[in-house]
């Protein structure tokens, strides 16, 4: 992203994403950001050999 | 995996296209012939044996002995259970299931819910109502007494009636009752009602005893949950069908003895892949905390398997309450999330609420152990003292465990490494 957009973005009023771990979302409502929060884990909690089993049965 | 895709396609397709109707009452050792034989007992969730039961499973046992003639009296039925006497088997191996502790055992009334598109049955006892009842672990005289009651009375006039009204189509009363705000498994106020309309006009056409009818009526009239165990049921009916599908990775049971969750798929056979239950979180009735509580307990997970229950939240705003679910606008997350692991929607069973989307449909462990997101179940939460009976209600999640167990020997059978 380009400085001066950058600059801007941070200079408006945030409006966040959160992915995952709801804990960043919590502590930036507490600071009155906005925050839609997504719930998101990795696939298969994680587990690589899980996830490749998954990959292969077409998850 | 395309192969899959068209099994679970296939497995859908046969979930979709029963057509369960609650064709009669009858003793179980009639519906379940191997009943006759010995002394089997047979139970709620995966197999188990005595010493690894749960108190109020235990409790239950001892109960069904002296129901039976086994035992004179409830020391010496622990004492026989502990030496080997009884046989115990899962309600599923039968035909059958069973809420809470499950007992299944030869002289019980069953009903009997008739998949017509399969020609298959499927069977589950009467709800005994609220209170101090057997299937929370209730053993004592008042408990054995109504067994009797139900056996002698309730059971004889309610086949009777189902027999001359040639049975009850359950898909329609079903949806009616998603309509009226019930989920099937801790709401049913709706679909009770609607049981004994349906069924009231038989009865009173075949009742002999106006006594006895009234008796009946009562019994059915005041209790709220009267249709959960025909909804399971009509879930197992609907579910037994779907066993066996080469390639399918879909859900057939879900099921808990209150020491295991089971969780049996398709594509695997009747094999159960089997993790340590959990306890619910929820609400407690006034004097009880989790302290007191049994773990998860009861087949009547099936409900959830055929997308009702926890799956139906958004349908019964009124239950995400009284299982401590959160804010009633909320109820519809529920079955969203549960959208998310299914892999249809039933188009028969919609919920109003939702712009009538239909209940999420086929519960596929790929999507469970890819997502990490649980089939959420709500139940009823039994004291962990056998004979107390029901201490609250709340929802549970279903092990993760017994779905990755599950995608594994999925990928065994197909050769996947």
């Amino acid at each position: 992203m380009e400085k001066s957009k950058l600059v801007a973005l941070l200079d408006s009023p945030l409006q966040v994403i959160n992915v995952g771990l709801e804990k960043f979302a919590d502590d930036l409502e507490a600071q009155g950001v906005s925050v839609m929060q997504v719930d998101w884990s990795p696939p298969a909690g994680g587990d690589p050999e899980l996830a490749d089993l998954l990959s292969k049965l077409g998850a | 995996m395309e192969a899959i895709e068209r099994a679970n396609q296939i497995s859908v397709d046969r979930m979709l296209s029963a057509d369960p109707v609650l064709v009669d009452v009858i003793p179980a050792h009639v519906a379940i012939p191997a009943l006759s034989e010995g002394r089997k007992i047979l139970h709620a969730g995966p197999p188990i044996d005595w010493r690894r039961m749960c108190g109020p499973m235990q409790g239950a046992i001892a109960g069904i002995a002296v129901f039976e003639g086994w035992a004179s009296n409830l020391d010496e039925a622990m004492a026989m259970a502990g030496e080997g006497v009884f046989e115990f088997h899962p309600n599923h191996h039968f035909d059958a299931v069973g809420p809470m502790t499950g007992m299944t055992t030869r002289s019980q009334p069953v009903m009997v819910v008739e998949n017509r598109t399969f020609g298959n049955r499927a069977y589950c006892t009467i709800n005994e109502g609220l209170g101090k009842v057997m299937r929370f672990g209730g053993n004592d005289g008042e408990v054995l007494k109504r067994l009797a009651w139900l056996r002698d009375v309730a059971g004889p006039l309610l086949g009777r009636a189902l027999r001359e009204s040639g049975g009850i189509a359950l898909k329609s009363l079903i949806a009616r009752g998603l309509s009226m705000g019930d989920e099937m498994h801790q709401r049913n106020v709706a679909c009770s009602c609607l049981l004994v309309r349906e069924i009231g006009p038989a009865l009173a056409r075949t009742s002999e005893d106006v006594t006895l009818l009234g008796d009946l009526l009562t019994f059915m009239g005041s209790n709220d949950q009267l249709f959960l165990n025909v909804g399971m049921a009509t879930g197992k009916a609907i579910m037994d069908p779907v066993r066996g599908i080469e390639n399918s990775s879909i859900v057939t049971a879900m099921s808990r003895n209150g020491t295991e969750f089971g969780v049996r798929v398709s594509g695997t056979g009747d094999a159960w892949f089997i993790a340590p239950v959990e306890m619910p979180e929820g609400l407690y009735f006034p004097g009880f905390t989790q302290a007191d509580a049994n773990p998860d307990m009861g087949d009547s997970t099936i409900i959830e398997t055929i997308g009702l229950g926890g799956f139906a939240m958004g349908a019964a705003p009124a239950v995400a309450g009284f299982v401590g679910a959160g804010a009633a606008s909320h109820a519809g997350n529920y079955t969203h999330a549960m959208g998310e692991i299914t892999f249809s929607e039933n188009p028969e069973w919609t919920i109003p609420a939702m712009d009538h989307l239909g209940v999420p449909t086929g519960i596929d462990i790929r999507r469970v152990v890819e997502t990490g997101i649980a089939p959420t179940i709500n139940t009823g939460i039994a004291h962990r003292e056998p004979g107390i009976g029901q201490i609250g209600a709340g929802v549970v999640r279903a092990p993760m465990d017994c779905f990755n167990q599950a995608v594994r020997a999925l990928a065994a059978e197909l050769r996947v490494s």
